[in-house]
Protein backbone atom coordinates (compact mmCIF):
# COMPACT_ATOMS: atom_id res chain seq x y z
CA UNK A 1 0.00 0.00 0.00
CA UNK A 2 2.88 2.39 -0.61
CA UNK A 3 0.29 5.12 -2.60
CA UNK A 4 -1.25 5.56 0.48
CA UNK A 5 1.91 7.12 2.07
CA UNK A 6 1.86 9.89 -0.39
CA UNK A 7 -0.41 12.90 0.35
CA UNK A 8 -3.76 12.66 -1.55
CA UNK A 9 -4.10 15.50 -4.44
CA UNK A 10 -6.89 17.69 -3.89
CA UNK A 11 -9.24 16.22 -6.43
CA UNK A 12 -8.86 12.99 -4.66
CA UNK A 13 -10.08 14.41 -1.44
CA UNK A 14 -12.89 15.93 -2.74
CA UNK A 15 -14.09 13.27 -5.18
CA UNK A 16 -13.31 10.41 -2.60
CA UNK A 17 -15.86 12.78 -0.61
CA UNK A 18 -18.81 13.06 -2.95
CA UNK A 19 -18.38 9.84 -3.97
CA UNK A 20 -18.20 8.73 -0.17
CA UNK A 21 -21.15 10.97 0.82
CA UNK A 22 -22.98 9.15 -1.90
CA UNK A 23 -22.75 5.49 -0.96
CA UNK A 24 -23.79 6.70 2.44
CA UNK A 25 -27.03 8.30 1.24
CA UNK A 26 -27.68 5.09 -0.60
CA UNK A 27 -26.97 2.92 2.15
CA UNK A 28 -29.35 5.00 4.57
CA UNK A 29 -31.88 5.42 1.33
CA UNK A 30 -32.32 1.81 1.29
CA UNK A 31 -33.67 1.74 4.87
CA UNK A 32 -34.74 5.00 6.24
CA UNK A 33 -35.90 7.68 4.21
CA UNK A 34 -37.86 10.70 5.89
CA UNK A 35 -40.82 10.14 3.79
CA UNK A 36 -42.46 7.17 2.59
CA UNK A 37 -40.83 8.01 -1.20
CA UNK A 38 -44.00 6.11 -2.68
CA UNK A 39 -46.92 7.90 -0.85
CA UNK A 40 -49.02 10.62 -2.20
CA UNK A 41 -50.29 13.02 -0.54
CA UNK A 42 -53.26 15.02 -2.13
CA UNK A 43 -52.75 17.99 0.14
CA UNK A 44 -49.37 19.02 -0.48
CA UNK A 45 -49.02 18.89 -4.34
CA UNK A 46 -46.53 20.91 -5.95
CA UNK A 47 -45.24 21.83 -2.31
CA UNK A 48 -42.22 24.20 -2.86
CA UNK A 49 -39.06 23.57 -0.64
CA UNK A 50 -39.76 24.46 3.45
CA UNK A 51 -39.44 23.16 6.42
CA UNK A 52 -41.71 20.38 6.08
CA UNK A 53 -40.25 18.95 2.56
CA UNK A 54 -37.10 20.52 3.02
CA UNK A 55 -36.72 19.59 -1.31
CA UNK A 56 -39.96 20.25 -1.84
CA UNK A 57 -42.63 17.97 -3.69
CA UNK A 58 -43.57 16.65 -6.74
CA UNK A 59 -47.09 16.82 -8.76
CA UNK A 60 -48.35 13.57 -6.52
CA UNK A 61 -47.75 15.09 -3.26
CA UNK A 62 -44.68 12.96 -2.67
CA UNK A 63 -41.55 14.29 -0.77
CA UNK A 64 -38.94 15.20 -3.48
CA UNK A 65 -35.82 14.27 -0.59
CA UNK A 66 -37.13 11.17 -0.14
CA UNK A 67 -37.28 9.79 -3.54
CA UNK A 68 -33.84 11.44 -4.39
CA UNK A 69 -32.69 9.37 -1.34
CA UNK A 70 -34.63 5.91 -3.10
CA UNK A 71 -33.19 7.19 -6.40
CA UNK A 72 -29.66 7.06 -5.15
CA UNK A 73 -30.15 3.72 -3.90
CA UNK A 74 -31.44 2.32 -6.69
CA UNK A 75 -29.28 3.89 -9.14
CA UNK A 76 -26.12 2.67 -6.87
CA UNK A 77 -27.26 -0.65 -6.98
CA UNK A 78 -27.58 -0.80 -10.88
CA UNK A 79 -23.87 0.88 -11.18
CA UNK A 80 -22.14 -1.59 -8.90
CA UNK A 81 -24.25 -4.70 -10.09
CA UNK A 82 -23.33 -3.42 -13.88
CA UNK A 83 -19.80 -3.12 -13.48
CA UNK A 84 -19.27 -5.79 -11.13
CA UNK A 85 -20.49 -8.07 -14.26
CA UNK A 86 -18.75 -6.58 -16.78
CA UNK A 87 -15.53 -6.87 -14.37
CA UNK A 88 -15.81 -10.14 -13.28
CA UNK A 89 -16.44 -11.04 -17.31
CA UNK A 90 -14.09 -8.87 -19.00
CA UNK A 91 -11.60 -9.67 -16.52
CA UNK A 92 -11.84 -13.35 -17.05
CA UNK A 93 -11.80 -13.24 -20.95
CA UNK A 94 -8.86 -10.87 -21.04
CA UNK A 95 -6.74 -13.05 -18.53
CA UNK A 96 -7.18 -15.64 -20.57
CA UNK A 97 -7.20 -14.53 -23.91
CA UNK A 98 -4.15 -12.15 -23.06
CA UNK A 99 -2.25 -15.24 -21.72
CA UNK A 100 -3.24 -18.54 -23.88
CA UNK A 101 -3.17 -16.17 -27.19
CA UNK A 102 -3.86 -18.42 -30.27
CA UNK A 103 -7.18 -18.89 -31.68
CA UNK A 104 -9.21 -18.55 -28.94
CA UNK A 105 -7.76 -14.85 -28.59
CA UNK A 106 -8.17 -14.09 -32.30
CA UNK A 107 -12.30 -14.70 -31.83
CA UNK A 108 -13.09 -13.33 -28.76
CA UNK A 109 -10.96 -10.05 -29.75
CA UNK A 110 -12.47 -10.03 -32.75
CA UNK A 111 -16.40 -10.29 -31.48
CA UNK A 112 -15.12 -7.60 -28.82
CA UNK A 113 -14.02 -4.98 -30.99
CA UNK A 114 -17.31 -5.57 -33.10
CA UNK A 115 -18.99 -4.77 -30.07
CA UNK A 116 -16.42 -1.58 -29.47
CA UNK A 117 -18.20 -0.48 -32.53
CA UNK A 118 -20.97 0.22 -31.12
CA UNK A 119 -21.22 3.25 -28.68
CA UNK A 120 -21.97 2.12 -25.39
CA UNK A 121 -25.28 3.67 -24.73
CA UNK A 122 -26.50 2.53 -28.58
CA UNK A 123 -25.66 -0.86 -27.42
CA UNK A 124 -27.40 -0.53 -24.35
CA UNK A 125 -30.61 0.25 -25.53
CA UNK A 126 -30.46 -2.66 -28.76
CA UNK A 127 -30.11 -4.90 -25.42
CA UNK A 128 -33.02 -3.14 -23.63
CA UNK A 129 -35.06 -3.43 -26.30
CA UNK A 130 -34.28 -6.89 -25.89
CA UNK A 131 -34.00 -7.51 -22.03
CA UNK A 132 -36.89 -5.48 -21.58
CA UNK A 133 -36.92 -2.06 -19.65
CA UNK A 134 -36.53 -2.60 -15.98
CA UNK A 135 -33.85 -3.01 -13.77
CA UNK A 136 -32.43 -6.27 -14.70
CA UNK A 137 -32.65 -5.33 -18.27
CA UNK A 138 -30.06 -2.40 -17.32
CA UNK A 139 -27.79 -4.43 -15.44
CA UNK A 140 -27.58 -7.03 -18.57
CA UNK A 141 -27.63 -4.27 -21.10
CA UNK A 142 -24.91 -1.86 -19.46
CA UNK A 143 -22.49 -4.85 -18.07
CA UNK A 144 -22.82 -6.51 -21.63
CA UNK A 145 -21.99 -2.46 -22.56
CA UNK A 146 -19.15 -2.31 -20.72
CA UNK A 147 -17.43 -5.72 -20.52
CA UNK A 148 -15.15 -5.12 -23.87
CA UNK A 149 -13.36 -2.52 -22.48
CA UNK A 150 -12.36 -4.43 -19.48
CA UNK A 151 -11.68 -7.60 -21.75
CA UNK A 152 -9.27 -5.19 -23.70
CA UNK A 153 -7.89 -3.22 -21.26
CA UNK A 154 -6.56 -6.29 -18.94
CA UNK A 155 -5.67 -8.39 -22.25
CA UNK A 156 -2.96 -5.42 -22.38
CA UNK A 157 -1.71 -5.52 -19.56
CA UNK A 158 -1.64 -8.99 -19.50
CA UNK A 159 0.19 -9.11 -23.11
CA UNK A 160 3.12 -6.92 -21.49
CA UNK A 161 3.04 -9.17 -18.31
CA UNK A 162 3.22 -12.14 -19.37
CA UNK A 163 6.90 -11.44 -21.23
CA UNK A 164 8.31 -10.54 -17.96
CA UNK A 165 10.33 -12.45 -15.95
CA UNK A 166 8.36 -13.54 -13.06
CA UNK A 167 5.90 -15.22 -14.98
CA UNK A 168 8.50 -17.55 -16.23
CA UNK A 169 9.78 -18.05 -12.97
CA UNK A 170 6.12 -19.05 -12.10
CA UNK A 171 5.91 -21.49 -15.05
CA UNK A 172 9.76 -22.82 -13.88
CA UNK A 173 8.78 -23.61 -10.49
CA UNK A 174 6.14 -25.95 -12.26
CA UNK A 175 2.92 -23.59 -11.15
CA UNK A 176 -0.09 -24.53 -13.54
CA UNK A 177 -1.10 -22.33 -16.11
CA UNK A 178 -4.08 -21.44 -13.74
CA UNK A 179 -2.08 -21.00 -10.79
CA UNK A 180 0.22 -18.30 -12.35
CA UNK A 181 -2.42 -16.17 -13.48
CA UNK A 182 -4.43 -16.09 -10.64
CA UNK A 183 -1.43 -15.52 -7.99
CA UNK A 184 0.99 -14.03 -10.36
CA UNK A 185 -0.83 -12.08 -13.35
CA UNK A 186 -4.19 -10.83 -11.76
CA UNK A 187 -2.91 -9.07 -8.79
CA UNK A 188 -1.15 -6.80 -11.50
CA UNK A 189 -4.00 -5.92 -13.63
CA UNK A 190 -5.58 -4.68 -10.14
CA UNK A 191 -4.38 -0.89 -10.85
CA UNK A 192 -5.25 -0.15 -14.20
CA UNK A 193 -8.97 -2.04 -13.17
CA UNK A 194 -9.87 0.26 -10.71
CA UNK A 195 -9.09 3.05 -12.51
CA UNK A 196 -11.09 1.59 -15.66
CA UNK A 197 -13.83 0.30 -13.13
CA UNK A 198 -14.04 4.13 -11.45
CA UNK A 199 -14.64 5.82 -14.36
CA UNK A 200 -16.84 2.62 -15.52
CA UNK A 201 -18.84 3.06 -12.52
CA UNK A 202 -19.90 7.27 -13.50
CA UNK A 203 -21.11 5.94 -17.26
CA UNK A 204 -23.39 3.39 -15.76
CA UNK A 205 -24.73 5.87 -13.75
CA UNK A 206 -25.12 8.70 -16.24
CA UNK A 207 -26.14 5.90 -18.97
CA UNK A 208 -28.94 4.48 -16.12
CA UNK A 209 -30.01 8.34 -15.57
CA UNK A 210 -30.29 8.47 -19.30
CA UNK A 211 -32.44 4.85 -19.81
CA UNK A 212 -34.84 6.10 -17.28
CA UNK A 213 -34.92 9.94 -18.63
CA UNK A 214 -36.16 8.02 -21.87
CA UNK A 215 -38.87 6.10 -19.84
CA UNK A 216 -37.04 2.74 -21.13
CA UNK A 217 -35.00 2.27 -17.33
CA UNK A 218 -36.65 1.15 -13.83
CA UNK A 219 -40.38 1.51 -14.47
CA UNK A 220 -42.00 4.27 -12.20
CA UNK A 221 -43.52 4.56 -9.50
CA UNK A 222 -39.69 3.33 -8.56
CA UNK A 223 -37.72 6.49 -7.91
CA UNK A 224 -34.85 7.06 -10.05
CA UNK A 225 -32.73 10.45 -11.00
CA UNK A 226 -33.67 10.01 -14.32
CA UNK A 227 -36.95 9.67 -14.26
CA UNK A 228 -37.97 12.46 -11.78
CA UNK A 229 -36.09 14.42 -14.21
CA UNK A 230 -38.60 13.21 -16.88
CA UNK A 231 -41.46 13.61 -14.95
CA UNK A 232 -40.15 17.26 -13.91
CA UNK A 233 -40.33 18.37 -17.70
CA UNK A 234 -44.58 18.59 -17.55
CA UNK A 235 -44.45 21.29 -14.44
CA UNK A 236 -41.62 22.95 -15.39
CA UNK A 237 -42.87 26.33 -15.41
CA UNK A 238 -44.68 25.78 -12.10
CA UNK A 239 -42.30 23.81 -9.79
CA UNK A 240 -38.75 24.59 -11.02
CA UNK A 241 -37.07 22.53 -7.84
CA UNK A 242 -38.34 19.27 -9.67
CA UNK A 243 -35.77 20.18 -12.66
CA UNK A 244 -33.27 21.03 -10.23
CA UNK A 245 -32.36 18.99 -7.63
CA UNK A 246 -32.45 15.19 -9.44
CA UNK A 247 -30.44 17.07 -11.73
CA UNK A 248 -27.75 18.30 -9.25
CA UNK A 249 -27.80 15.07 -7.74
CA UNK A 250 -26.39 13.82 -11.17
CA UNK A 251 -23.87 16.27 -11.68
CA UNK A 252 -22.12 16.40 -8.66
CA UNK A 253 -22.02 12.42 -8.23
CA UNK A 254 -20.75 12.34 -12.00
CA UNK A 255 -18.50 15.21 -11.09
CA UNK A 256 -17.11 13.06 -7.68
CA UNK A 257 -16.70 10.17 -9.93
CA UNK A 258 -14.74 12.38 -12.62
CA UNK A 259 -12.11 13.93 -9.87
CA UNK A 260 -11.69 10.36 -8.21
CA UNK A 261 -10.89 8.78 -11.25
CA UNK A 262 -8.83 11.37 -12.24
CA UNK A 263 -6.69 11.40 -9.00
CA UNK A 264 -6.64 7.51 -9.21
CA UNK A 265 -5.24 7.58 -13.06
CA UNK A 266 -2.18 10.14 -11.70
CA UNK A 267 -1.62 7.40 -9.24
CA UNK A 268 -1.58 4.64 -11.40
CA UNK A 269 -0.56 5.25 -14.47
CA UNK A 270 3.29 6.61 -14.47
CA UNK A 271 3.17 7.83 -18.01
CA UNK A 272 0.89 10.31 -16.73
CA UNK A 273 2.28 11.17 -13.53
CA UNK A 274 3.65 14.62 -12.98
CA UNK A 275 1.96 16.23 -15.88
CA UNK A 276 -1.39 16.85 -13.96
CA UNK B 1 0.64 5.78 -48.16
CA UNK B 2 -1.35 3.53 -50.08
CA UNK B 3 -0.68 0.30 -48.30
CA UNK B 4 -1.81 2.13 -45.19
CA UNK B 5 -5.43 3.00 -46.76
CA UNK B 6 -5.60 -0.42 -48.10
CA UNK B 7 -4.95 -2.12 -44.73
CA UNK B 8 -6.86 0.54 -42.66
CA UNK B 9 -9.77 -0.26 -45.14
CA UNK B 10 -9.57 -4.31 -45.07
CA UNK B 11 -9.61 -3.70 -41.21
CA UNK B 12 -12.85 -2.48 -40.88
CA UNK B 13 -14.08 -5.10 -43.02
CA UNK B 14 -14.25 -7.73 -40.49
CA UNK B 15 -15.48 -5.38 -37.77
CA UNK B 16 -18.61 -4.28 -40.37
CA UNK B 17 -19.45 -8.16 -40.92
CA UNK B 18 -19.34 -8.73 -36.93
CA UNK B 19 -21.40 -5.69 -36.42
CA UNK B 20 -24.12 -7.19 -39.10
CA UNK B 21 -23.95 -10.41 -37.36
CA UNK B 22 -24.29 -9.25 -34.26
CA UNK B 23 -27.50 -6.96 -34.79
CA UNK B 24 -29.30 -9.48 -36.42
CA UNK B 25 -28.66 -11.87 -33.54
CA UNK B 26 -29.63 -9.70 -30.86
CA UNK B 27 -32.68 -9.00 -32.97
CA UNK B 28 -33.23 -12.63 -33.14
CA UNK B 29 -32.59 -13.13 -29.39
CA UNK B 30 -36.60 -11.27 -29.01
CA UNK B 31 -39.09 -13.79 -27.79
CA UNK B 32 -41.33 -14.59 -30.66
CA UNK B 33 -41.00 -14.95 -34.64
CA UNK B 34 -41.07 -11.72 -36.83
CA UNK B 35 -43.48 -12.89 -39.07
CA UNK B 36 -46.40 -13.19 -36.37
CA UNK B 37 -44.75 -9.68 -34.90
CA UNK B 38 -45.30 -8.59 -38.65
CA UNK B 39 -48.62 -9.58 -39.36
CA UNK B 40 -49.67 -8.88 -35.48
CA UNK B 41 -52.42 -11.20 -33.05
CA UNK B 42 -55.26 -11.62 -35.57
CA UNK B 43 -53.42 -13.58 -38.27
CA UNK B 44 -54.08 -17.14 -39.37
CA UNK B 45 -51.87 -19.91 -39.19
CA UNK B 46 -51.54 -20.49 -42.88
CA UNK B 47 -51.02 -16.67 -43.24
CA UNK B 48 -48.14 -17.20 -41.22
CA UNK B 49 -46.90 -20.06 -42.93
CA UNK B 50 -47.01 -18.01 -46.11
CA UNK B 51 -44.89 -15.10 -44.63
CA UNK B 52 -42.28 -17.15 -42.86
CA UNK B 53 -41.72 -19.01 -46.36
CA UNK B 54 -41.58 -15.49 -47.98
CA UNK B 55 -39.07 -14.05 -45.38
CA UNK B 56 -37.42 -17.22 -45.26
CA UNK B 57 -38.18 -18.00 -41.92
CA UNK B 58 -38.38 -21.97 -42.42
CA UNK B 59 -34.97 -21.91 -43.31
CA UNK B 60 -31.92 -22.47 -41.43
CA UNK B 61 -30.63 -19.72 -38.98
CA UNK B 62 -27.36 -19.38 -40.64
CA UNK B 63 -29.11 -19.17 -44.13
CA UNK B 64 -31.40 -16.89 -43.13
CA UNK B 65 -28.65 -14.31 -42.15
CA UNK B 66 -27.44 -14.96 -45.69
CA UNK B 67 -30.77 -13.77 -47.00
CA UNK B 68 -31.13 -10.58 -44.46
CA UNK B 69 -27.41 -9.46 -45.05
CA UNK B 70 -27.76 -9.73 -48.96
CA UNK B 71 -30.88 -7.34 -48.72
CA UNK B 72 -28.37 -5.10 -46.24
CA UNK B 73 -25.89 -5.25 -48.92
CA UNK B 74 -28.33 -3.79 -51.27
CA UNK B 75 -29.64 -1.03 -49.02
CA UNK B 76 -32.94 -3.08 -48.38
CA UNK B 77 -33.74 -3.06 -44.13
CA UNK B 78 -36.81 -3.94 -44.52
CA UNK B 79 -39.99 -2.82 -43.66
CA UNK B 80 -41.14 -0.73 -40.66
CA UNK B 81 -43.85 -2.86 -38.83
CA UNK B 82 -45.86 0.23 -37.65
CA UNK B 83 -45.78 2.07 -40.58
CA UNK B 84 -45.33 0.28 -43.14
CA UNK B 85 -42.30 2.53 -44.58
CA UNK B 86 -38.91 1.10 -45.97
CA UNK B 87 -36.61 1.00 -43.29
CA UNK B 88 -33.49 3.02 -44.97
CA UNK B 89 -35.42 6.19 -46.02
CA UNK B 90 -36.96 6.21 -42.45
CA UNK B 91 -33.73 6.05 -41.21
CA UNK B 92 -31.56 8.31 -43.62
CA UNK B 93 -34.39 10.89 -43.46
CA UNK B 94 -33.98 10.87 -39.31
CA UNK B 95 -30.13 10.76 -39.53
CA UNK B 96 -29.80 14.16 -41.10
CA UNK B 97 -31.55 15.88 -38.53
CA UNK B 98 -29.43 14.41 -36.22
CA UNK B 99 -26.29 14.42 -37.71
CA UNK B 100 -26.59 18.21 -38.13
CA UNK B 101 -26.97 18.89 -34.89
CA UNK B 102 -23.84 16.54 -33.58
CA UNK B 103 -21.76 17.90 -36.90
CA UNK B 104 -22.53 21.47 -35.43
CA UNK B 105 -21.77 21.15 -32.09
CA UNK B 106 -18.81 19.34 -32.44
CA UNK B 107 -17.75 21.43 -34.71
CA UNK B 108 -17.87 24.53 -32.76
CA UNK B 109 -16.71 22.56 -29.52
CA UNK B 110 -13.11 21.85 -31.39
CA UNK B 111 -13.03 25.35 -32.30
CA UNK B 112 -12.99 26.79 -29.14
CA UNK B 113 -11.96 23.80 -26.78
CA UNK B 114 -8.71 23.06 -28.69
CA UNK B 115 -7.27 26.77 -28.36
CA UNK B 116 -8.56 26.61 -24.53
CA UNK B 117 -6.66 23.40 -23.64
CA UNK B 118 -3.71 24.22 -25.25
CA UNK B 119 -3.58 27.33 -22.88
CA UNK B 120 -4.34 25.46 -20.19
CA UNK B 121 -1.02 23.22 -21.03
CA UNK B 122 0.92 25.93 -21.76
CA UNK B 123 0.04 27.76 -18.34
CA UNK B 124 0.36 24.35 -16.46
CA UNK B 125 -0.87 25.02 -13.12
CA UNK B 126 -1.85 28.59 -13.47
CA UNK B 127 -5.00 30.47 -12.44
CA UNK B 128 -6.07 30.09 -15.77
CA UNK B 129 -5.08 26.49 -15.62
CA UNK B 130 -7.13 25.89 -12.78
CA UNK B 131 -10.05 27.43 -14.21
CA UNK B 132 -9.77 25.92 -17.24
CA UNK B 133 -9.65 22.54 -16.10
CA UNK B 134 -12.49 23.17 -13.54
CA UNK B 135 -14.77 24.18 -16.23
CA UNK B 136 -14.07 21.61 -18.39
CA UNK B 137 -14.75 18.82 -15.58
CA UNK B 138 -17.81 20.71 -14.75
CA UNK B 139 -19.32 20.75 -18.13
CA UNK B 140 -18.35 16.96 -18.78
CA UNK B 141 -20.15 16.12 -15.44
CA UNK B 142 -23.55 17.05 -16.39
CA UNK B 143 -25.64 15.07 -18.04
CA UNK B 144 -26.66 16.42 -21.64
CA UNK B 145 -30.30 15.77 -21.09
CA UNK B 146 -30.24 17.79 -17.52
CA UNK B 147 -27.84 20.94 -19.10
CA UNK B 148 -30.43 20.55 -21.84
CA UNK B 149 -33.27 21.01 -19.30
CA UNK B 150 -31.63 24.05 -17.95
CA UNK B 151 -31.01 25.85 -21.15
CA UNK B 152 -34.25 25.48 -21.81
CA UNK B 153 -36.02 26.84 -18.90
CA UNK B 154 -33.22 30.21 -19.45
CA UNK B 155 -33.99 30.76 -23.26
CA UNK B 156 -36.97 29.22 -23.96
CA UNK B 157 -39.13 29.81 -20.82
CA UNK B 158 -37.66 32.77 -18.27
CA UNK B 159 -36.17 34.90 -21.15
CA UNK B 160 -38.07 33.61 -24.01
CA UNK B 161 -36.09 34.43 -26.55
CA UNK B 162 -35.75 30.79 -28.42
CA UNK B 163 -39.06 28.73 -29.55
CA UNK B 164 -39.19 26.07 -26.52
CA UNK B 165 -39.76 22.54 -28.53
CA UNK B 166 -40.40 21.54 -31.81
CA UNK B 167 -38.78 21.11 -35.25
CA UNK B 168 -38.52 23.07 -38.52
CA UNK B 169 -37.10 21.49 -41.55
CA UNK B 170 -34.63 23.80 -43.60
CA UNK B 171 -37.03 22.98 -46.36
CA UNK B 172 -39.56 24.28 -44.73
CA UNK B 173 -37.90 27.91 -43.63
CA UNK B 174 -34.01 28.22 -43.20
CA UNK B 175 -34.52 30.73 -40.31
CA UNK B 176 -36.69 28.85 -38.27
CA UNK B 177 -34.51 25.80 -38.94
CA UNK B 178 -31.62 27.73 -37.50
CA UNK B 179 -33.75 29.15 -34.80
CA UNK B 180 -34.86 25.64 -33.12
CA UNK B 181 -30.74 24.11 -33.45
CA UNK B 182 -29.85 26.70 -30.88
CA UNK B 183 -30.57 25.02 -27.91
CA UNK B 184 -29.70 21.45 -28.71
CA UNK B 185 -26.72 22.60 -30.70
CA UNK B 186 -25.80 24.65 -27.50
CA UNK B 187 -26.59 22.01 -25.03
CA UNK B 188 -24.29 19.65 -27.33
CA UNK B 189 -21.85 22.30 -27.82
CA UNK B 190 -20.93 22.64 -24.03
CA UNK B 191 -20.38 19.00 -23.16
CA UNK B 192 -17.89 18.40 -25.91
CA UNK B 193 -15.84 21.34 -24.82
CA UNK B 194 -15.44 19.78 -21.89
CA UNK B 195 -14.59 16.30 -23.53
CA UNK B 196 -12.11 18.02 -26.37
CA UNK B 197 -10.37 20.27 -23.56
CA UNK B 198 -9.34 17.68 -21.28
CA UNK B 199 -7.70 15.49 -24.42
CA UNK B 200 -6.13 18.85 -26.15
CA UNK B 201 -4.62 19.58 -23.05
CA UNK B 202 -2.74 16.30 -21.76
CA UNK B 203 -1.99 15.86 -25.66
CA UNK B 204 -0.42 19.64 -25.28
CA UNK B 205 1.15 18.96 -22.08
CA UNK B 206 2.82 15.67 -23.20
CA UNK B 207 4.66 17.25 -25.73
CA UNK B 208 5.71 20.78 -24.37
CA UNK B 209 7.64 18.40 -22.14
CA UNK B 210 10.08 16.76 -25.39
CA UNK B 211 13.65 18.25 -25.81
CA UNK B 212 12.58 19.73 -29.37
CA UNK B 213 10.14 22.17 -27.63
CA UNK B 214 12.74 23.43 -25.04
CA UNK B 215 15.04 23.47 -28.55
CA UNK B 216 12.46 25.51 -30.54
CA UNK B 217 12.71 27.90 -27.33
CA UNK B 218 16.16 27.92 -27.07
CA UNK B 219 16.32 28.90 -30.71
CA UNK B 220 14.79 32.47 -29.17
CA UNK B 221 11.24 31.39 -31.03
CA UNK B 222 8.24 33.63 -29.59
CA UNK B 223 5.78 31.76 -27.90
CA UNK B 224 3.36 31.98 -30.33
CA UNK B 225 5.38 30.11 -33.12
CA UNK B 226 6.11 27.57 -31.01
CA UNK B 227 2.72 26.36 -29.54
CA UNK B 228 1.45 26.63 -33.05
CA UNK B 229 4.63 25.65 -35.47
CA UNK B 230 5.41 23.16 -33.38
CA UNK B 231 3.34 21.94 -30.38
CA UNK B 232 0.07 22.12 -32.07
CA UNK B 233 1.35 19.66 -34.96
CA UNK B 234 2.42 17.02 -32.81
CA UNK B 235 -0.39 17.29 -30.17
CA UNK B 236 -3.48 17.58 -32.26
CA UNK B 237 -3.60 13.90 -33.14
CA UNK B 238 -5.16 12.20 -29.92
CA UNK B 239 -7.89 15.00 -30.09
CA UNK B 240 -8.33 14.10 -33.52
CA UNK B 241 -9.09 10.44 -33.39
CA UNK B 242 -11.33 11.50 -30.23
CA UNK B 243 -13.22 13.60 -32.31
CA UNK B 244 -13.72 10.35 -34.61
CA UNK B 245 -15.51 8.53 -31.27
CA UNK B 246 -16.92 11.63 -30.04
CA UNK B 247 -19.48 11.84 -33.65
CA UNK B 248 -20.13 8.49 -33.31
CA UNK B 249 -21.28 8.83 -29.15
CA UNK B 250 -22.62 11.69 -29.48
CA UNK B 251 -25.27 10.16 -32.69
CA UNK B 252 -25.54 6.80 -29.85
CA UNK B 253 -26.31 8.89 -27.12
CA UNK B 254 -28.38 11.66 -28.97
CA UNK B 255 -32.20 10.36 -27.94
CA UNK B 256 -31.74 12.03 -24.59
CA UNK B 257 -31.44 15.75 -25.86
CA UNK B 258 -33.81 15.28 -29.01
CA UNK B 259 -36.49 14.48 -26.01
CA UNK B 260 -35.68 17.26 -24.03
CA UNK B 261 -35.98 19.67 -27.28
CA UNK B 262 -38.96 17.33 -29.04
CA UNK B 263 -36.72 17.03 -32.28
CA UNK B 264 -37.69 14.29 -34.53
CA UNK B 265 -34.33 12.54 -35.16
CA UNK B 266 -32.19 9.49 -35.18
CA UNK B 267 -32.32 8.45 -31.36
CA UNK B 268 -35.95 9.21 -30.66
CA UNK B 269 -36.84 7.20 -34.13
CA UNK B 270 -34.58 4.05 -32.14
CA UNK B 271 -36.15 4.88 -28.54
CA UNK B 272 -39.79 5.40 -30.13
CA UNK B 273 -39.38 1.80 -32.61
CA UNK B 274 -38.51 0.47 -28.87
CA UNK B 275 -41.61 1.09 -27.39
CA UNK B 276 -43.19 0.14 -30.33
CA UNK B 277 -41.54 -3.08 -30.64
CA UNK B 278 -40.73 -2.33 -34.33
CA UNK B 279 -38.20 -4.59 -35.13
CA UNK B 280 -37.45 -3.85 -38.05
CA UNK B 281 -36.57 -0.13 -37.16
CA UNK B 282 -34.82 -1.13 -34.32
CA UNK B 283 -32.43 -3.40 -36.38
CA UNK B 284 -31.75 -0.95 -38.93
CA UNK B 285 -31.01 1.90 -36.72
CA UNK B 286 -28.19 -0.16 -34.41
CA UNK B 287 -27.08 -1.14 -37.94
CA UNK B 288 -27.27 2.35 -39.34
CA UNK B 289 -25.70 4.18 -36.68
CA UNK B 290 -22.59 1.18 -35.81
CA UNK B 291 -22.12 1.64 -39.73
CA UNK B 292 -21.32 5.43 -38.81
CA UNK B 293 -19.37 4.89 -36.57
CA UNK B 294 -17.15 2.79 -38.08
CA UNK B 295 -16.63 4.67 -41.05
CA UNK B 296 -15.78 8.14 -38.97
CA UNK B 297 -13.41 6.10 -37.06
CA UNK B 298 -12.28 5.10 -40.17
CA UNK B 299 -12.37 8.69 -42.10
CA UNK B 300 -10.60 10.09 -39.11
CA UNK B 301 -7.69 7.28 -39.18
CA UNK B 302 -7.22 7.71 -42.83
CA UNK B 303 -7.07 11.67 -42.69
CA UNK B 304 -4.49 11.11 -39.33
CA UNK B 305 -1.32 11.05 -41.75
CA UNK B 306 -2.23 14.74 -42.33
CA UNK B 307 -1.13 15.60 -38.85
CA UNK B 308 1.34 13.25 -38.06
CA UNK B 309 2.65 11.66 -41.18
CA UNK B 310 4.79 9.03 -38.99
CA UNK B 311 1.89 6.72 -38.75
CA UNK B 312 2.24 5.34 -42.32
CA UNK B 313 5.31 4.41 -41.62
CA UNK B 314 4.69 1.61 -39.23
Amino acid sequence: MKFLERRPAPNAWIGGLIVGSLLLVAGVGAFWTPYDPLALNFTAQLAPPDAVYWLGTDEFGRDVLSRLMAGATTSAWISLLSVGCAVLVGTTLGVLTGYLRGAVDRVVMAFNDALMAFPGILLALGLMAVLGANRYGIIGALAVAYTPSVTRVVRGSVLSLREREFIDASRVMGNSGLFTMWRHVLPNCVAPLTVLATSMFGWALLAESALSFLGLGVPPPAPTWGNMLAASRSHFDEAVWLGIFPGICISLTLLGINLLGDALRDRFDPRMRGLR
Amino acid sequence: MLGFIVKRLLMAVPTLLIVAVSVFVLVRLVPGDPASLLLGDMATPSALADLQRRLGLDRSLPAQFGIWFGHVLQGDLGQSITSQQPVLPLVWDRFLVSGRLVVVAVFLAVLVAVPAGMVAAWRQNSLADLVLVGTSTLLLSIPTFWLGLLILLLFGLKLGWLPVVGHVSFAQSPGHALMYMIMPVLTLFLHEIGVVMRMARASTLEVLRLDYITHARAKGLSEREVMWRHAFRNSFGPTWTLIGLVLGNLLGGIAVVETVFSIPGLGRLLVDSIFGRDYPVIQGCLLFVAFVYVVVNLVVDLLYPLFDPRVTAS
